[in-house]
Protein backbone atom coordinates (compact mmCIF):
# COMPACT_ATOMS: atom_id res chain seq x y z
CA UNK A 1 0.00 0.00 0.00
CA UNK A 2 2.86 2.31 0.88
CA UNK A 3 4.39 1.76 -2.56
CA UNK A 4 1.16 2.73 -4.26
CA UNK A 5 0.93 5.86 -2.12
CA UNK A 6 4.55 6.71 -2.90
CA UNK A 7 4.03 6.38 -6.65
CA UNK A 8 0.79 8.37 -6.48
CA UNK A 9 2.46 11.18 -4.55
CA UNK A 10 5.36 11.36 -7.00
CA UNK A 11 3.03 11.45 -9.98
CA UNK A 12 0.96 14.14 -8.30
CA UNK A 13 4.04 16.25 -7.54
CA UNK A 14 5.29 15.97 -11.14
CA UNK A 15 1.82 16.84 -12.43
CA UNK A 16 1.62 19.92 -10.23
CA UNK A 17 5.05 21.05 -11.45
CA UNK A 18 3.90 20.39 -15.01
CA UNK A 19 0.83 22.59 -14.51
CA UNK A 20 2.41 25.47 -12.60
CA UNK A 21 5.99 25.96 -13.86
CA UNK A 22 5.08 26.60 -17.50
CA UNK A 23 2.54 29.17 -16.35
CA UNK A 24 5.12 30.88 -14.16
CA UNK A 25 7.49 31.02 -17.13
CA UNK A 26 4.68 32.42 -19.25
CA UNK A 27 3.85 35.15 -16.77
CA UNK A 28 7.55 35.95 -16.39
CA UNK A 29 7.76 36.26 -20.14
CA UNK A 30 4.88 38.78 -20.16
CA UNK A 31 6.61 40.94 -17.58
CA UNK A 32 10.24 40.56 -18.67
CA UNK A 33 9.44 41.27 -22.32
CA UNK A 34 7.38 44.27 -21.32
CA UNK A 35 10.10 45.79 -19.20
CA UNK A 36 12.81 45.09 -21.77
CA UNK A 37 10.70 46.90 -24.34
CA UNK A 38 10.05 49.86 -22.04
CA UNK A 39 6.36 49.19 -21.35
CA UNK A 40 4.45 47.81 -18.41
CA UNK A 41 2.67 44.71 -19.67
CA UNK A 42 -0.58 43.55 -18.04
CA UNK A 43 -0.91 45.49 -14.78
CA UNK A 44 -4.52 45.37 -13.51
CA UNK A 45 -5.77 41.77 -13.31
CA UNK A 46 -5.36 40.52 -9.75
CA UNK A 47 -3.91 43.74 -8.40
CA UNK A 48 -0.19 43.09 -7.90
CA UNK A 49 1.54 43.64 -11.26
CA UNK A 50 -1.24 41.87 -13.10
CA UNK A 51 -0.41 38.41 -11.76
CA UNK A 52 -3.89 37.08 -12.57
CA UNK A 53 -3.64 37.93 -16.25
CA UNK A 54 -2.64 34.36 -17.05
CA UNK A 55 -5.74 33.02 -15.32
CA UNK A 56 -7.83 35.48 -17.31
CA UNK A 57 -6.14 34.26 -20.49
CA UNK A 58 -6.87 30.68 -19.50
CA UNK A 59 -10.55 31.46 -18.93
CA UNK A 60 -10.64 33.23 -22.31
CA UNK A 61 -9.17 30.20 -24.07
CA UNK A 62 -11.62 27.86 -22.34
CA UNK A 63 -14.60 29.97 -23.41
CA UNK A 64 -13.71 30.08 -27.09
CA UNK A 65 -15.43 27.79 -29.54
CA UNK A 66 -13.41 24.77 -30.58
CA UNK A 67 -13.39 25.05 -34.37
CA UNK A 68 -12.27 22.24 -36.66
CA UNK A 69 -11.92 23.33 -40.31
CA UNK A 70 -14.37 21.62 -42.67
CA UNK A 71 -11.70 20.05 -44.88
CA UNK A 72 -9.45 19.03 -42.02
CA UNK A 73 -8.68 15.47 -41.03
CA UNK A 74 -10.74 15.65 -37.86
CA UNK A 75 -9.19 12.95 -35.72
CA UNK A 76 -5.57 13.80 -36.47
CA UNK A 77 -6.36 17.50 -36.04
CA UNK A 78 -7.88 16.90 -32.62
CA UNK A 79 -5.21 14.48 -31.45
CA UNK A 80 -2.26 16.71 -32.37
CA UNK A 81 -2.22 18.99 -29.25
CA UNK A 82 -2.11 15.97 -26.92
CA UNK A 83 0.78 14.45 -28.88
CA UNK A 84 2.61 17.76 -28.63
CA UNK A 85 2.06 18.22 -24.90
CA UNK A 86 2.26 14.79 -23.24
CA UNK A 87 5.93 14.01 -24.00
CA UNK A 88 7.03 16.95 -21.86
CA UNK A 89 5.03 15.60 -18.94
CA UNK A 90 6.83 12.26 -19.31
CA UNK A 91 10.22 13.98 -19.48
CA UNK A 92 9.55 15.95 -16.30
CA UNK A 93 9.10 12.63 -14.55
CA UNK A 94 12.79 11.73 -14.75
CA UNK A 95 14.52 15.08 -14.17
CA UNK A 96 16.11 15.00 -10.70
CA UNK A 97 16.00 18.23 -8.72
CA UNK A 98 17.88 17.03 -5.64
CA UNK A 99 20.35 14.33 -4.60
CA UNK A 100 17.88 12.23 -2.60
CA UNK A 101 15.64 9.37 -3.62
CA UNK A 102 12.59 11.55 -3.13
CA UNK A 103 13.72 14.36 -5.42
CA UNK A 104 13.06 12.64 -8.73
CA UNK A 105 9.84 11.22 -10.11
CA UNK A 106 11.37 8.00 -11.39
CA UNK A 107 15.02 6.98 -11.72
CA UNK A 108 15.66 5.55 -15.17
CA UNK A 109 18.78 3.67 -16.12
CA UNK A 110 18.84 5.14 -19.63
CA UNK A 111 17.60 8.59 -18.58
CA UNK A 112 19.41 10.66 -21.21
CA UNK A 113 18.12 8.46 -24.01
CA UNK A 114 14.64 8.56 -22.54
CA UNK A 115 14.42 12.35 -22.41
CA UNK A 116 15.85 12.89 -25.89
CA UNK A 117 13.69 10.16 -27.42
CA UNK A 118 10.49 11.37 -25.82
CA UNK A 119 11.18 15.04 -26.59
CA UNK A 120 11.57 14.07 -30.24
CA UNK A 121 8.09 12.55 -30.20
CA UNK A 122 6.55 15.90 -29.26
CA UNK A 123 7.40 17.33 -32.66
CA UNK A 124 5.08 14.78 -34.25
CA UNK A 125 2.25 16.86 -32.77
CA UNK A 126 3.29 19.90 -34.81
CA UNK A 127 3.64 17.79 -37.95
CA UNK A 128 0.20 16.25 -37.44
CA UNK A 129 -1.29 19.69 -36.86
CA UNK A 130 0.42 21.11 -39.93
CA UNK A 131 -0.80 18.38 -42.24
CA UNK A 132 -4.29 17.84 -40.85
CA UNK A 133 -5.33 21.52 -40.90
CA UNK A 134 -5.91 21.55 -44.68
CA UNK A 135 -4.25 24.96 -44.85
CA UNK A 136 -1.22 25.81 -46.95
CA UNK A 137 0.32 27.98 -44.23
CA UNK A 138 -0.07 25.15 -41.75
CA UNK A 139 1.53 22.74 -44.20
CA UNK A 140 4.46 25.10 -44.74
CA UNK A 141 4.82 25.44 -40.98
CA UNK A 142 4.83 21.67 -40.59
CA UNK A 143 7.47 21.32 -43.29
CA UNK A 144 9.69 23.88 -41.62
CA UNK A 145 9.19 22.18 -38.26
CA UNK A 146 10.31 18.85 -39.70
CA UNK A 147 13.33 20.35 -41.45
CA UNK A 148 14.32 22.14 -38.26
CA UNK A 149 13.98 19.02 -36.13
CA UNK A 150 16.05 16.94 -38.55
CA UNK A 151 18.79 19.57 -38.49
CA UNK A 152 18.96 20.17 -34.75
CA UNK A 153 18.32 16.71 -33.31
CA UNK A 154 21.83 15.60 -34.25
CA UNK A 155 23.90 18.28 -32.45
CA UNK A 156 21.63 17.98 -29.41
CA UNK A 157 22.22 14.23 -29.22
CA UNK A 158 25.95 14.59 -29.74
CA UNK A 159 26.23 17.23 -27.01
CA UNK A 160 24.30 15.01 -24.58
CA UNK A 161 26.48 12.04 -25.57
CA UNK A 162 29.55 14.07 -24.61
CA UNK A 163 28.29 14.47 -21.04
CA UNK A 164 27.34 10.82 -20.87
CA UNK A 165 30.89 9.95 -21.95
CA UNK A 166 32.34 12.22 -19.29
CA UNK A 167 30.20 10.72 -16.53
CA UNK A 168 30.40 7.13 -17.76
CA UNK A 169 26.66 6.71 -17.33
CA UNK A 170 23.45 7.69 -19.11
CA UNK A 171 21.37 7.94 -15.95
CA UNK A 172 20.52 11.55 -15.06
CA UNK A 173 21.14 11.25 -11.28
CA UNK A 174 24.24 9.20 -12.10
CA UNK A 175 25.61 12.03 -14.24
CA UNK A 176 25.03 14.49 -11.39
CA UNK A 177 26.69 12.21 -8.85
CA UNK A 178 29.77 12.13 -11.09
CA UNK A 179 29.79 15.91 -11.57
CA UNK A 180 32.78 18.08 -10.57
CA UNK A 181 32.98 21.84 -10.89
CA UNK A 182 35.67 21.67 -13.57
CA UNK A 183 33.21 19.93 -15.88
CA UNK A 184 31.75 23.39 -16.42
CA UNK A 185 34.66 24.76 -18.52
CA UNK A 186 35.29 21.27 -19.93
CA UNK A 187 31.76 20.83 -21.31
CA UNK A 188 30.91 24.47 -21.98
CA UNK A 189 30.87 24.09 -25.79
CA UNK A 190 28.55 21.12 -25.48
CA UNK A 191 26.33 23.09 -23.12
CA UNK A 192 25.94 25.97 -25.58
CA UNK A 193 25.28 23.58 -28.47
CA UNK A 194 22.70 21.67 -26.42
CA UNK A 195 20.90 24.82 -25.32
CA UNK A 196 20.84 26.39 -28.78
CA UNK A 197 19.71 23.16 -30.44
CA UNK A 198 17.04 22.77 -27.77
CA UNK A 199 15.78 26.29 -28.43
CA UNK A 200 15.57 25.44 -32.12
CA UNK A 201 13.67 22.26 -31.35
CA UNK A 202 11.17 24.25 -29.29
CA UNK A 203 10.87 26.77 -32.14
CA UNK A 204 11.60 29.62 -29.80
CA UNK A 205 12.88 32.90 -31.23
CA UNK A 206 15.34 33.40 -32.89
CA UNK A 207 14.53 29.95 -34.30
CA UNK A 208 10.80 30.54 -34.80
CA UNK A 209 10.79 30.25 -38.58
CA UNK A 210 8.10 27.48 -38.44
CA UNK A 211 5.64 29.91 -36.81
CA UNK A 212 6.88 33.13 -38.45
CA UNK A 213 3.80 35.32 -38.15
CA UNK A 214 4.81 37.75 -40.89
CA UNK A 215 5.07 34.94 -43.46
CA UNK A 216 2.88 31.99 -42.57
CA UNK A 217 0.55 33.43 -39.87
CA UNK A 218 1.21 30.91 -37.08
CA UNK A 219 2.57 27.92 -38.96
CA UNK A 220 1.14 24.58 -38.00
CA UNK A 221 -1.12 26.11 -35.33
CA UNK A 222 -2.87 28.62 -37.63
CA UNK A 223 -6.22 26.83 -37.63
CA UNK A 224 -6.36 26.10 -33.92
CA UNK A 225 -8.59 27.96 -31.48
CA UNK A 226 -9.60 27.79 -27.86
CA UNK A 227 -8.28 25.09 -25.58
CA UNK A 228 -6.42 23.15 -28.25
CA UNK A 229 -4.46 26.27 -29.15
CA UNK A 230 -3.79 26.86 -25.46
CA UNK A 231 -2.44 23.30 -25.21
CA UNK A 232 0.08 24.06 -27.96
CA UNK A 233 1.14 27.21 -26.11
CA UNK A 234 1.41 25.22 -22.89
CA UNK A 235 3.57 22.67 -24.73
CA UNK A 236 5.93 25.47 -25.74
CA UNK A 237 6.33 26.72 -22.16
CA UNK A 238 6.56 23.19 -20.75
CA UNK A 239 9.28 22.69 -23.35
CA UNK A 240 11.16 25.69 -21.98
CA UNK A 241 10.97 24.27 -18.46
CA UNK A 242 12.14 20.86 -19.65
CA UNK A 243 14.97 22.25 -21.78
CA UNK A 244 16.26 24.53 -19.00
CA UNK A 245 15.96 21.72 -16.45
CA UNK A 246 17.85 19.33 -18.71
CA UNK A 247 20.61 21.83 -19.46
CA UNK A 248 20.92 22.42 -15.72
CA UNK A 249 21.14 18.71 -14.95
CA UNK A 250 23.44 17.75 -17.81
CA UNK A 251 25.82 20.68 -17.94
CA UNK A 252 25.45 23.05 -14.99
CA UNK A 253 25.71 20.54 -12.17
CA UNK A 254 22.07 20.42 -11.09
CA UNK A 255 21.91 20.34 -7.30
CA UNK A 256 25.64 21.11 -6.85
CA UNK A 257 26.47 24.60 -5.63
CA UNK A 258 29.04 26.45 -3.53
CA UNK A 259 27.14 25.39 -0.40
CA UNK A 260 24.15 23.42 0.76
CA UNK A 261 24.22 20.57 -1.77
CA UNK A 262 22.65 18.23 0.79
CA UNK A 263 19.74 20.18 2.14
CA UNK A 264 19.22 22.91 -0.40
CA UNK A 265 20.19 21.07 -3.58
CA UNK A 266 16.70 21.43 -5.05
CA UNK A 267 16.99 25.20 -4.64
CA UNK A 268 20.13 25.25 -6.77
CA UNK A 269 18.40 23.23 -9.48
CA UNK A 270 15.41 25.55 -9.49
CA UNK A 271 17.60 28.66 -9.44
CA UNK A 272 19.71 27.54 -12.39
CA UNK A 273 16.60 26.49 -14.30
CA UNK A 274 15.00 29.87 -13.64
CA UNK A 275 18.08 31.76 -14.82
CA UNK A 276 18.15 29.70 -18.03
CA UNK A 277 14.44 30.33 -18.57
CA UNK A 278 15.16 34.04 -18.20
CA UNK A 279 17.87 33.72 -20.87
CA UNK A 280 15.34 32.03 -23.17
CA UNK A 281 12.99 35.00 -22.78
CA UNK A 282 15.87 37.45 -23.12
CA UNK A 283 16.93 35.87 -26.43
CA UNK A 284 13.37 36.23 -27.72
CA UNK A 285 13.41 39.97 -27.12
CA UNK A 286 16.98 40.44 -28.35
CA UNK A 287 17.50 38.61 -31.62
CA UNK A 288 15.70 38.87 -34.96
CA UNK A 289 14.38 35.71 -36.56
CA UNK A 290 16.84 33.58 -38.50
CA UNK A 291 15.95 32.89 -42.12
CA UNK A 292 15.34 29.26 -43.13
CA UNK A 293 18.69 28.84 -44.92
CA UNK A 294 20.53 30.56 -42.06
CA UNK A 295 18.83 28.13 -39.68
CA UNK A 296 20.02 25.10 -41.59
CA UNK A 297 23.47 26.56 -42.07
CA UNK A 298 23.90 27.29 -38.37
CA UNK A 299 23.13 23.70 -37.48
CA UNK A 300 25.05 21.81 -40.14
CA UNK A 301 28.12 24.02 -40.46
CA UNK A 302 28.51 25.24 -36.89
CA UNK A 303 26.70 23.21 -34.24
CA UNK A 304 27.42 19.73 -35.62
CA UNK A 305 31.18 20.32 -36.01
CA UNK A 306 31.31 22.01 -32.59
CA UNK A 307 29.57 19.10 -30.90
CA UNK A 308 31.88 16.62 -32.64
CA UNK A 309 34.86 18.64 -31.44
CA UNK A 310 33.39 18.57 -27.92
CA UNK A 311 33.09 14.78 -28.09
CA UNK A 312 36.71 14.52 -29.21
CA UNK A 313 37.81 16.80 -26.37
CA UNK A 314 35.77 14.79 -23.86
CA UNK A 315 37.33 11.58 -25.11
CA UNK A 316 40.88 12.93 -24.91
CA UNK A 317 40.46 14.34 -21.40
CA UNK A 318 38.71 11.18 -20.27
CA UNK A 319 41.56 9.00 -21.51
CA UNK A 320 44.21 11.28 -19.99
CA UNK A 321 42.69 11.40 -16.50
CA UNK A 322 41.79 7.73 -16.24
CA UNK B 1 19.22 -14.52 -18.39
CA UNK B 2 19.72 -18.05 -17.20
CA UNK B 3 19.61 -21.24 -19.16
CA UNK B 4 16.55 -23.43 -18.74
CA UNK B 5 15.29 -21.84 -15.57
CA UNK B 6 12.54 -23.26 -13.43
CA UNK B 7 9.88 -25.20 -15.31
CA UNK B 8 7.76 -22.72 -17.14
CA UNK B 9 4.15 -23.40 -17.96
CA UNK B 10 2.37 -21.76 -20.84
CA UNK B 11 -0.97 -22.25 -19.14
CA UNK B 12 -0.25 -19.98 -16.18
CA UNK B 13 0.89 -16.71 -17.74
CA UNK B 14 2.11 -13.89 -15.55
CA UNK B 15 0.93 -10.30 -15.83
CA UNK B 16 3.94 -9.30 -17.87
CA UNK B 17 3.32 -12.10 -20.34
CA UNK B 18 -0.29 -11.09 -20.80
CA UNK B 19 0.76 -7.47 -21.32
CA UNK B 20 3.39 -8.63 -23.80
CA UNK B 21 0.79 -10.52 -25.78
CA UNK B 22 -1.72 -7.65 -25.78
CA UNK B 23 0.85 -5.06 -26.85
CA UNK B 24 2.00 -7.50 -29.50
CA UNK B 25 -1.54 -7.73 -30.87
CA UNK B 26 -1.86 -3.94 -30.95
CA UNK B 27 1.49 -3.65 -32.70
CA UNK B 28 0.52 -6.26 -35.25
CA UNK B 29 -2.81 -4.58 -35.88
CA UNK B 30 -1.17 -1.19 -36.32
CA UNK B 31 1.34 -2.70 -38.74
CA UNK B 32 -1.49 -4.25 -40.76
CA UNK B 33 -3.36 -0.94 -40.95
CA UNK B 34 -0.11 0.77 -41.98
CA UNK B 35 0.21 -1.32 -45.12
CA UNK B 36 -3.49 -1.53 -45.98
CA UNK B 37 -4.82 2.00 -45.40
CA UNK B 38 -5.35 4.22 -48.42
CA UNK B 39 -4.55 7.40 -46.49
CA UNK B 40 -0.85 8.08 -46.81
CA UNK B 41 -0.27 10.19 -43.72
CA UNK B 42 -2.45 7.87 -41.64
CA UNK B 43 -0.16 5.04 -42.71
CA UNK B 44 2.82 6.97 -41.38
CA UNK B 45 1.02 7.67 -38.10
CA UNK B 46 0.00 4.03 -37.69
CA UNK B 47 3.64 3.21 -38.27
CA UNK B 48 4.37 5.35 -35.20
CA UNK B 49 1.97 3.17 -33.20
CA UNK B 50 3.59 -0.01 -34.50
CA UNK B 51 7.14 1.18 -33.77
CA UNK B 52 6.11 2.51 -30.36
CA UNK B 53 4.46 -0.82 -29.59
CA UNK B 54 7.74 -2.54 -30.41
CA UNK B 55 9.51 -0.21 -27.97
CA UNK B 56 7.02 -1.22 -25.27
CA UNK B 57 7.73 -4.88 -26.05
CA UNK B 58 11.45 -4.25 -25.55
CA UNK B 59 10.65 -2.55 -22.25
CA UNK B 60 8.61 -5.54 -21.11
CA UNK B 61 11.57 -7.76 -21.94
CA UNK B 62 13.69 -5.47 -19.67
CA UNK B 63 15.75 -4.18 -22.62
CA UNK B 64 15.42 -0.57 -21.51
CA UNK B 65 18.25 0.88 -23.56
CA UNK B 66 17.13 -0.72 -26.81
CA UNK B 67 13.58 0.48 -26.18
CA UNK B 68 14.55 4.15 -25.90
CA UNK B 69 16.91 3.94 -28.85
CA UNK B 70 14.00 2.46 -30.81
CA UNK B 71 11.86 5.48 -29.94
CA UNK B 72 14.68 7.94 -30.59
CA UNK B 73 15.68 6.59 -33.99
CA UNK B 74 12.45 5.26 -35.47
CA UNK B 75 9.71 7.46 -34.01
CA UNK B 76 11.83 10.59 -33.59
CA UNK B 77 13.83 10.52 -36.79
CA UNK B 78 12.65 7.99 -39.38
CA UNK B 79 8.95 8.81 -39.09
CA UNK B 80 9.65 12.55 -39.08
CA UNK B 81 11.63 12.06 -42.28
CA UNK B 82 8.73 10.07 -43.74
CA UNK B 83 6.22 12.76 -42.82
CA UNK B 84 8.54 15.42 -44.23
CA UNK B 85 8.61 13.55 -47.52
CA UNK B 86 4.84 13.08 -47.52
CA UNK B 87 4.30 16.79 -46.89
CA UNK B 88 6.67 17.68 -49.73
CA UNK B 89 4.47 15.60 -52.06
CA UNK B 90 1.36 17.35 -50.65
CA UNK B 91 -0.19 14.09 -49.48
CA UNK B 92 -3.95 14.76 -49.70
CA UNK B 93 -6.35 14.55 -46.80
CA UNK B 94 -8.58 11.53 -47.33
CA UNK B 95 -8.07 8.50 -49.52
CA UNK B 96 -5.52 8.39 -52.31
CA UNK B 97 -7.06 6.15 -55.00
CA UNK B 98 -3.64 5.26 -56.40
CA UNK B 99 -2.17 4.25 -53.04
CA UNK B 100 -2.18 0.62 -54.04
CA UNK B 101 0.17 -1.69 -55.85
CA UNK B 102 -0.27 -4.61 -58.21
CA UNK B 103 2.64 -6.25 -56.45
CA UNK B 104 0.69 -6.73 -53.25
CA UNK B 105 0.72 -10.54 -53.44
CA UNK B 106 4.45 -10.57 -54.11
CA UNK B 107 4.93 -8.18 -51.20
CA UNK B 108 2.81 -10.40 -48.96
CA UNK B 109 4.87 -13.44 -49.95
CA UNK B 110 8.14 -11.66 -49.25
CA UNK B 111 6.84 -10.34 -45.92
CA UNK B 112 5.59 -13.78 -44.86
CA UNK B 113 8.85 -15.41 -45.89
CA UNK B 114 10.92 -12.82 -44.04
CA UNK B 115 8.76 -13.11 -40.92
CA UNK B 116 8.93 -16.90 -41.07
CA UNK B 117 12.70 -16.91 -41.42
CA UNK B 118 13.15 -14.43 -38.55
CA UNK B 119 10.79 -16.25 -36.21
CA UNK B 120 12.45 -19.56 -37.02
CA UNK B 121 15.97 -18.23 -36.42
CA UNK B 122 15.04 -16.50 -33.17
CA UNK B 123 13.08 -19.45 -31.81
CA UNK B 124 15.88 -21.83 -32.77
CA UNK B 125 18.59 -19.66 -31.21
CA UNK B 126 16.86 -18.82 -27.92
CA UNK B 127 14.81 -21.97 -27.43
CA UNK B 128 16.24 -22.71 -24.00
CA UNK B 129 16.93 -19.16 -22.82
CA UNK B 130 14.57 -17.50 -20.40
CA UNK B 131 14.67 -13.92 -19.21
CA UNK B 132 14.12 -13.55 -15.50
CA UNK B 133 11.57 -10.74 -15.53
CA UNK B 134 11.50 -10.35 -11.76
CA UNK B 135 15.25 -10.12 -11.17
CA UNK B 136 17.56 -7.20 -11.98
CA UNK B 137 17.03 -5.89 -15.52
CA UNK B 138 19.05 -7.89 -18.01
CA UNK B 139 19.09 -5.24 -20.74
CA UNK B 140 20.53 -2.18 -19.00
CA UNK B 141 22.78 0.23 -20.85
CA UNK B 142 25.83 -1.28 -19.16
CA UNK B 143 25.00 -4.85 -20.17
CA UNK B 144 24.11 -3.83 -23.72
CA UNK B 145 27.28 -1.77 -24.08
CA UNK B 146 29.53 -4.49 -22.72
CA UNK B 147 28.12 -7.20 -24.96
CA UNK B 148 28.22 -4.85 -27.96
CA UNK B 149 31.83 -3.78 -27.53
CA UNK B 150 33.23 -7.07 -26.23
CA UNK B 151 31.45 -9.77 -28.23
CA UNK B 152 30.07 -7.94 -31.22
CA UNK B 153 32.70 -5.33 -32.06
CA UNK B 154 33.37 -6.59 -35.57
CA UNK B 155 29.73 -6.50 -36.78
CA UNK B 156 29.37 -3.11 -35.11
CA UNK B 157 32.37 -1.68 -36.93
CA UNK B 158 31.33 -3.28 -40.22
CA UNK B 159 27.91 -1.66 -39.91
CA UNK B 160 29.55 1.70 -39.17
CA UNK B 161 31.62 1.46 -42.33
CA UNK B 162 28.50 0.48 -44.30
CA UNK B 163 26.64 3.53 -42.99
CA UNK B 164 29.61 5.77 -43.77
CA UNK B 165 29.66 4.42 -47.32
CA UNK B 166 25.93 5.12 -47.65
CA UNK B 167 26.49 8.65 -46.35
CA UNK B 168 29.28 9.35 -48.82
CA UNK B 169 27.18 7.83 -51.59
CA UNK B 170 24.25 10.09 -50.75
CA UNK B 171 26.48 13.16 -50.88
CA UNK B 172 27.99 12.12 -54.21
CA UNK B 173 24.54 11.47 -55.74
CA UNK B 174 23.08 14.77 -54.54
CA UNK B 175 26.06 16.77 -55.81
CA UNK B 176 25.85 15.08 -59.19
CA UNK B 177 22.13 15.87 -59.50
CA UNK B 178 22.84 19.50 -58.62
CA UNK B 179 25.57 19.78 -61.28
CA UNK B 180 23.16 18.37 -63.90
CA UNK B 181 20.38 20.84 -63.18
CA UNK B 182 22.84 23.73 -63.12
CA UNK B 183 24.10 22.76 -66.56
CA UNK B 184 20.65 22.54 -68.16
CA UNK B 185 19.50 25.76 -69.87
CA UNK B 186 16.82 27.65 -67.98
CA UNK B 187 17.06 25.34 -65.00
CA UNK B 188 15.47 26.89 -61.96
CA UNK B 189 17.68 27.72 -59.07
CA UNK B 190 16.83 26.75 -55.55
CA UNK B 191 16.82 22.97 -55.80
CA UNK B 192 18.24 21.88 -52.52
Amino acid sequence: MNDVLDVALRLLAVFVVFLTFPLIVGQTEHKVMAHMQGRLGPMYAGGFHGWAQLIADGVKFAQKEDVVPADADRRVFQLAPAVALLPYLLVLLVIPIGPGEGAVGQVLDAGVFFVLAVMGVGVLGSLMAGWASANKYSLLGGLRTAAQLLAYELPMLLAAASVAMAAGTVSLPGILHAFHWWWLPWQIVGAVVFFVAGLAELQRPPFDMPVADSEIIFGAYTEYTGLRFALFLLAEYAGIVVLCGLTTVLFLGGWHGPWGADGLGWLWTLLKTAVLAFVVIWLRVTYPRLREDQLQKLSWTLLVPLSLAQIALTGIVKVVIS
Amino acid sequence: MNLAAAPHGFLSPTGVEIAFLLVGLVTFGAALVTVTTRQLVHAALWLVVALGGLAVEYLLLTAEFIAWVQVLVYVGAVVVLLLFGLMLTKAPIGRSPDADSGNRWVALTVAAAAAGALVWVVVDAFRTTWIDLDGPPAGTTRVTGESLFRNWVLPFEALSVLLLAALVGAIVLSRKAKADTAGAPGAKEGAR
